[in-house]
């Protein structure tokens, strides 16, 4: 998991008390750009505030002061640099380099670096079968101390790749950057859960009848991976369907060539395979 | 002594680490936001934030009643409860820009 966060400074646009407010465009257009950069821009008005809690981080308030001065701000509490520039005359461009001028070389995240890339499970959906945790060689899943399914290293999932959504028999499990529903996020339909019967033909292909047993889950979770198979047949079997889930655009071309070595694909298939069955058994029945 | 409920909180998503909201919508909707006299809160992309488990979501949570403009509701949940701060089931609307016109969700964040 990333944990770290990047984000050294808040842009505020000020047009309270003792601001000239911008034109309605030159606002826009000023927040906008900022927020493309990767800044977050709370706008304050004479309205009052926005009414969120303020964190740690440095603010940069921006605004057309009285007399084109920007005021000497200090936060009360000590905690938070406060530094106010007047934007008098600038125009959007000029204000993004004061802004970027401010942070200095401080690191921030930004996009068209990275892609956030990672699947988001709907609880409201997920039955806990741990097909995903199964499926995926990546390591993205894992399961909590409660003994719940959960996405732990998204970092290590493979952008553009949406594969596990394909195994998820309920429909549980979005990208939110993914182009098409219901992956997206949009609300399951019919069709949706339709389709899903579908799936179960796909993951045959993985080489064990694991949707089947589905319908029973505590019996899933005795029997689901003891079945014995070849371990090159399934190997074959994983292969075809991944070849089967790109040459069907759900995966892309780049993930398939990026993937481990066969035998590196069976271990961590086995150890994925081991884990959820771990976590399966560990469920009441 | 009377009790008025607070005005719900402002927050706009840019989606700017990926093009998956209609551009002119997310536009559309800013450009609304700024036109009205409110004060908001705006982030460069929630799904960002979630994957960075940014403190700041868990801010947002406790700030209801609140209205997000960003995209389908399904996700936008899920990306709060990822980043262990879930949205509380009552006093949040989220508009959806991906599927919603800007006058719908702009309406929506700015009625009373």
């Amino acid at each position: 998991m990333i944990t770290h966060t990047a984000r050294p400074l808040r842009v505020v646009l000020y047009e309270g008390n003792g601001a000239i407010a911008l034109s309605a465009q030159a606002r826009a257009q000023v927040m906008a750009a900022l927020l493309d950069k990767g800044y977050a821009v709370t706008r304050a008005t004479a309205q009052g505030s926005t009414g969120f809690p303020h964190d740690d981080r440095s603010l940069l308030v921006l605004g057309q002061f009285q007399n084109q001065q920007a005021p000497d701000l200090e936060d009360a509490t000590g905690k938070v640099t406060i530094e106010a520039r007047d934007i008098t005359g600038l125009g959007t461009p000029d204000i993004v380099s004061l802004v970027e001028k401010a942070r200095g070389n401080k690191p921030m995240n930004q996009p068209g670096t990275w892609k956030p890339w990672f699947p988001v499970i709907d609880y409201s959906r997920c039955t806990n079968c741990m097909q995903c945790l199964s499926f995926c060689l990546f390591d993205v899943y894992g399961v909590s101390k409660d003994g719940k399914i959960q996405v732990q290293n998204n970092d290590n999932c493979k952008t553009n790749c949406p594969a596990c959504s394909r195994v998820c028999p309920e429909v549980a499990i979005m990208f939110p950057k993914h182009q098409a529903g219901p992956i997206n996020g949009e609300v399951v339909n019919e069709e949706d859960l339709r389709r899903e019967k579908m799936k179960v033909d796909i993951s045959s292909l993985l080489g064990g009848d694991i949707y089947a047993r589905l319908r029973d889950r505590s019996e899933a979770a005795k029997s689901r991976f003891s079945k014995e198979r070849s371990a090159d047949k399934a190997l074959e079997e994983r292969k075809k369907c991944l070849t089967k889930m790109a040459q069907d655009g759900f995966i892309p071309a780049e993930v398939l060539a990026s993937l481990p070595s066969p035998d590196e694909i069976m271990r961590k298939a086995e150890e994925a395979q081991a884990r959820a069955q771990a976590a399966l058994n560990a469920q009441p029945a | 002594m009377s009790e008025t409920s607070p005005s719900p909180k402002l927050l706009y998503c840019r989606c700017a680490y990926a093009q998956v909201v209609p551009q002119s919508v997310k536009d559309g909707v800013l450009a609304k936001l700024c036109d009205s006299g409110a004060g908001f809160e705006s982030v460069a992309d929630l799904c960002e934030m979630a994957a960075h488990r940014d403190e700041r979501l868990k801010a947002f949570a406790d700030s209801t009643p609140i209205r997000i403009a960003a995209c389908f509701p399904r996700v936008v949940r899920g990306l709060f409860r990822q980043a262990e701060c879930p949205l509380p089931e009552d006093g949040v609307e989220i508009l959806n820009m991906r599927v919603q016109s800007i006058d719908e969700v702009s309406e929506a964040m700015l009625k009373a």
